[in-house]
């Protein structure tokens, strides 16, 4: 009797002892390290927390005055003023090409399509699940929507569209405008832009390419 | 949606309920709900004839990317606008604002300043009758979701907690037991004794233990056992050393990839733009995240009902984490200019000596960003997915074909290696993905 209590207090002992060890291990902490200072780097890390910054912050905005890489200064006011001269006057430097339309296709569905919807339609998955609400069609005959205006909405925002000049270079506007006038086309029923040296067979699978539906919804 | 709601409710309150009786009331309910919320979104002033649905159905085609109805956005609120202005100069102003300003209407120059010079935009498509029926939309009263009151018990963070508390009740269950049958042999024994009964003792045999050790062949072998159990836990010991798959920390706001990249499907380059172009994939700066929540002040009842049951946690506290954050003032729709840094704790993290580009990943090779980070948009808290070790890496080269269409630069060297090695597809290994310098400098 007496070895059979002593066996049962022994499995009573190991089972707590697990139950500490299993609760003890988390997912709150990083792991242990094998050599600490060959794993952490020796220069000020991509955001880093480090003394010598204000706010201790590794990531900061460009200094004064900089322009970063890809980037030309804009001359345009961030004002109705300066939106309504970039809308006038305001022309897409960048070519036309396959390329050029595709890419800007690929980071408009990125950027513009969980609101503007992918046939700029306003229909955006944000304002099917009513998210975000009032967003309007390319082809609503309130705006006026030119490249110009296109650019410099991404710029700098407009009402409640927030600006998108940190997730994009300049090239990378330009693309998104060119896609952008595109579906305004679609949208319109009016031929759309293509590249300019191109053959009539890639001229015509563009054409397929791009949405069918809507046309004609300049009635809304 | 109110019917979803008022679904959980039952569930939840009424668990313990015999199961006809609560589909009964389940039912009542439902029948209830349903003709409720259809008054409540119903509901007009009885001088207003006009039809609130279509109003409504315009007012969120139209309005509601400038207008809230009961807080201030990029313009004014609008419940009960009719009362303020006369009906027909609201129709004139909806329809051409522009031109009332430069006509110099009073009013119209009031709030065109108040609201910093921002033009509204013109809707000439609206008809008078449309524009009736959105004013009298606006007098309908939000609708409120009744949230249910928690039951005690239940609250919080559920899982982890309640499974601690079975397993304590266990051990101490177990530690009762043993205690008990303790006490039970001491009383048995005393017992015997007062009887005068003899407990049968048992003759004194060698102890199991000095057997053991007599025989050498068993303690051979079982120290080679052991040696062997040792060496295999110890090896996946040291090999879990600096792997970190698994990592979920708590982080400064609880941001919840499941509802934003997979509920609301947003890319995941929208926020990590950075991730197409340069090493890193970047963590989106706060303007980005206002890109969205200037108008998302406030998640869906819903959506707040299911963070605070199901993930203890108040989303719209922290929506305003984010405003406090990057110095937005919610009531002005202004920024104060008074920020202050949002300690993100990095999860995925290589060692200095190993170099990794997200650009050549992402843009180049157009691998998915679940490849590596695994189904993020199932996480409401993010952890790491991969265990980020060389072998991982290196089994990942071997297996995976480089994307070589509309890669012009490389063309020739894609299509001398091809030949080299006799096949189509190349892998990244027979690129040189393997060599030693590629990602060690």
């Amino acid at each position: 009797m007496i070895t059979n209590m002593k066996s049962l207090i022994n499995i009573a002992v190991v089972l707590v002892a697990t139950v500490a060890l299993v609760s003890c291990s988390e997912q709150g902490k990083p792991n242990f390290q094998y050599m600490p200072n060959m794993y952490e780097p020796v220069g000020y890390e991509t955001y880093g927390e480090y003394e010598v910054f204000a706010g201790q912050m590794e990531a900061m905005l460009p200094a004064e005055g900089t322009i970063p890489r890809g980037w030309m200064p804009y001359d345009y006011e961030d004002t109705t003023e300066g939106l309504n001269l970039a809308k006038a006057e305001l022309t897409n430097p960048l070519e036309v090409s396959l390329e050029s339309l595709a890419e800007g296709k690929a980071l408009y569905d990125i950027y513009c399509a969980v609101c503007h919807g992918t046939k700029g339609d306003g229909q955006g998955i944000l304002m099917q699940r009513e998210k975000i609400l009032g967003i309007p069609s390319y082809a609503d005959p309130g705006r006026n929507i030119t490249e110009g205006g296109v650019y410099h909405v991404q710029m700098y925002g407009l009402n409640s569209m927030g600006s998108y000049a940190s997730q994009t270079n300049e090239l990378e506007r330009w693309q998104i405008t060119q896609h952008v006038m595109n579906l305004k086309a679609a949208l319109k029923g009016e031929p759309l832009i293509a590249p300019k040296v191109a053959t009539e067979e890639t001229t015509e699978q563009e054409l397929e390419s791009m949405p069918e539906e809507g046309h004609g919804s300049t009635e809304h | 949606m109110d019917n979803n709601i008022t679904d959980r409710m039952e569930k939840v309150s009424y668990r313990n309920l015999p199961s006809k009786l609560s589909l009964a009331l389940l039912a009542l309910v439902l029948t209830f709900s349903i003709s409720n919320s259809a008054f409540a979104s119903t509901t007009v002033l009885p001088t207003q004839a006009a039809d609130t649905t279509a109003g409504e159905a315009l007012f969120k085609a139209n309005c509601a990317a400038c207008h809230k109805l009961g807080k201030k956005a990029t313009g004014p609120a609008l419940r009960g606008v009719g009362d303020k202005y006369d009906r027909e100069w609201l129709y004139s102003w909806i329809k051409n604002s522009t031109a009332m300003v430069k006509s110099g209407d009073a009013q119209a120059v009031a709030i065109y300043e108040e609201y910093n010079k921002s033009v509204m935009t013109s809707f000439p498509a609206l008809t008078n009758a449309d524009i009736d029926n959105i004013i009298a939309y606006t007098y309908t009263q939000p609708k409120t979701v009744v949230l249910p009151p928690t039951p005690p018990g239940t609250e919080s963070s559920g899982g982890g907690v309640s499974n601690n508390i079975i397993l304590g009740i266990l051990s101490l269950v177990f530690l009762m037991l043993v205690v008990i049958l303790y006490l039970v042999n001491n009383t048995l024994r005393n017992f015997a004794k007062s009887q005068g009964i003899e407990v049968e003792e048992k003759e004194a045999r060698t102890p199991i233990w000095k057997l053991f050790i007599q025989n050498q062949f068993l303690v051979l072998v079982t120290s080679i056992l052991l040696l062997l159990t040792a060496g295999y836990f110890g090896y996946g010991y040291l090999m879990q050393v600096g792997v970190d798959q698994g990592y979920a920390p708590v982080q400064p706001i609880h941001y919840s990839h499941r509802i934003h990249a997979g509920e609301n499907q947003i890319d995941c380059n929208y926020c990590h733009s950075s991730a197409r172009k340069s090493k890193h994939s970047g963590i989106p700066s706060l303007n980005v995240c206002m890109n969205c929540h200037k108008n998302i002040g406030e998640v869906a009842a819903e959506t707040q009902l299911q963070g605070e049951q199901e993930f203890g946690v108040d989303y719209n506290a922290e929506i305003q984490k984010l405003y406090k954050a990057v110095g937005w003032d919610e009531e002005n729709q202004a920024y104060t200019g008074v920020t202050e840094p949002v300690k993100w704790v990095r999860i995925h993290n290589l060692p200095d000596f190993a170099y990794f580009n997200h650009s050549q990943h992402v843009t180049v090779g157009g691998i998915e960003c679940q490849k590596c980070h695994g189904p993020v948009e199932e996480m409401e808290i993010m952890s790491q997915h991969s265990p980020l070790t060389m072998g991982w890496c290196i089994n990942c080269h071997r297996e995976t074909n480089i994307k070589v269409e509309g890669n012009d630069y490389y063309t020739k060297i894609h299509d001398e290696l091809a030949k080299k090695y006799g096949k189509d597809k190349l892998t990244a290994a027979e690129m040189g993905g393997l060599e030693c310098g590629k990602c060690h400098y």
